[in-house]
């Protein structure tokens, strides 16, 4: 018999397809996993509204717990409540660094109008002079930044709250 | 008639008729950067798009879902505003229609986050979040555009000139907006006029732009009385569903 602790763990093995080094549990995105009378319910939120990772991510979730023997499985997608960068893990945020990737900063870019973007240090060599290039990056959640130290272009995981 | 099904198909083919507009982006933008900010902004509309029309399906109760909605009705069945529809042009024009839209789509976000209707309120405040980057983005370029070179300014003058009188139908307003204001499913449109003249005025004067004195106000999309631009996008939009029907991948 399979307990839900198992199950999270499984889910740790299941990565996001745009920013493999994450599993979905680093990015926060799984929600809640029931295991009640050999069925499997597993809730999933989006990181944005238009992710196109999601329909995937449900594939992998069905596929890895068909894997571990776990047939029937149902995964729901709810939008409430929406998706903070606050339920990165730790873990995940280290692994983004190292990828290369700079983790989110706290603060969210609250003005509307030219302001100065959030500081951002370099994933490279942590200098704090970098500059953004544009709001949107290679994915949703991602902005471009480039660091005028080492001159390495870089993502930025934007903050969202 | 179902009015929050109606509604709700006012809300999603605003998003998806835009998505699609910026879409057309995809490997034409003036640069890099703004190629990618175009699609990316695509993308965030077309996902509020299925949040809003998949609602919709469930709501009518005829086992429509997200994909037949978006691509299985006639053109008189979609009643997105006549501004969404407008043709990119220029870069500076896409951002003007984007601007008009954004505005408005921030400040109806923050009120729809109330809405009695927990459903609603689920997708308005995924939607905030990204409308705040996409209100960000378009007010900047109409600024940097507006007051920029002699011909930058020229053609978003010209840009304002022809969108300004499509932006009266953000403000529209009939039956079926009634009772759902009155059982404060969505929020009244009065207080956003207010707040939405404000910022959009702020916004143009920065950009050294003027309001067209000419008051025309043309509306139709609500109704699904659209303009003929709206048959070329879905002639693109649904050629897939209408070849091949019922195909997945
Ligand atoms: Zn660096």
């Amino acid at each position: 018999m399979v307990t839900e602790n198992e199950i999270w763990d499984y889910m740790e093995e299941v990565y996001d397809p745009e920013v493999p080094v994450l599993t979905i549990v680093d990015l926060g995105i799984v929600r809640s996993i029931t295991y009640q009378g050999e069925c499997c319910k597993i809730t999933i939120t989006p990181t944005y509204s238009g992710c196109p990772a999601m329909k995937r991510i449900e594939e992998d979730v069905i596929q890895k717990l068909d894997e571990k023997g776990i047939g029937n499985v149902e995964v729901d997608l709810v939008l409430s409540p929406a998706w903070t960068t606050d339920w990165l893990s730790d873990s995940g945020r280290k692994k983004l660094k190292k990828y290369g990737i700079a983790p989110p900063e706290n603060e969210v870019d609250k003005s509307v109008l030219f302001s100065e973007p959030t500081i951002v240090p370099c994933p490279k060599c942590d200098s704090k002079d970098t500059k953004l290039v544009s709001q949107f990056g290679s994915t949703a959640c991602k902005a471009h930044y480039q660091c005028n130290h080492c001159l390495e272009p870089f993502d930025y995981f934007k903050c969202l709250k | 008639m179902n009015a929050l099904f109606e509604y709700l198909l006012r809300l999603g083919d605003d998003s998806l008729i835009l998505g699609h507009r910026l879409s057309e982006w995809c490997g034409h933008g003036p640069i890099l950067e703004e190629d990618i900010a175009m699609t990316n902004l695509s993308l965030d509309l077309i996902g509020q798009a299925t949040s809003f029309l998949k609602y919709a399906g469930e709501v009518e109760g005829k086992s429509r879902n997200e994909d037949d909605l978006a691509f299985l009705r006639f053109e008189r069945e979609y009643k997105n505003l006549l501004l969404v529809e407008r043709p990119n042009q220029n870069f500076g024009a896409t951002m003007m229609r984007q601007f008009l839209f954004d505005a408005y789509r921030k400040l109806f976000f923050e009120r729809l986050v109330h809405s009695t209707d927990s459903q609603l309120s689920a997708i308005a405040a995924k939607s905030l979040k990204e409308t705040k980057y996409h209100l960000k983005h378009s007010s900047e370029w109409v600024i940097r555009l507006g007051d920029g070179t002699e011909e930058s300014h020229e053609k978003m003058q010209s840009a304002l000139d022809d969108l300004w009188k499509y932006s009266a139908e953000l403000f529209y307003q009939d039956d079926v907006d009634e009772d759902l204001i009155e059982n404060g499913i969505i929020p009244a449109v009065d207080a956003i006029k207010g707040e939405w003249d404000v910022l959009v005025r702020n916004v143009l004067e920065q950009a050294t732009l003027i309001i067209p004195s000419n008051n025309w106000e043309q509306v139709g999309g609500r109704k699904g009385i659209h303009s003929e631009h709206l048959g070329y996008i879905l002639a693109e939009l649904q050629y897939m569903q209408r070849a091949y029907p019922g195909m997945k991948w």
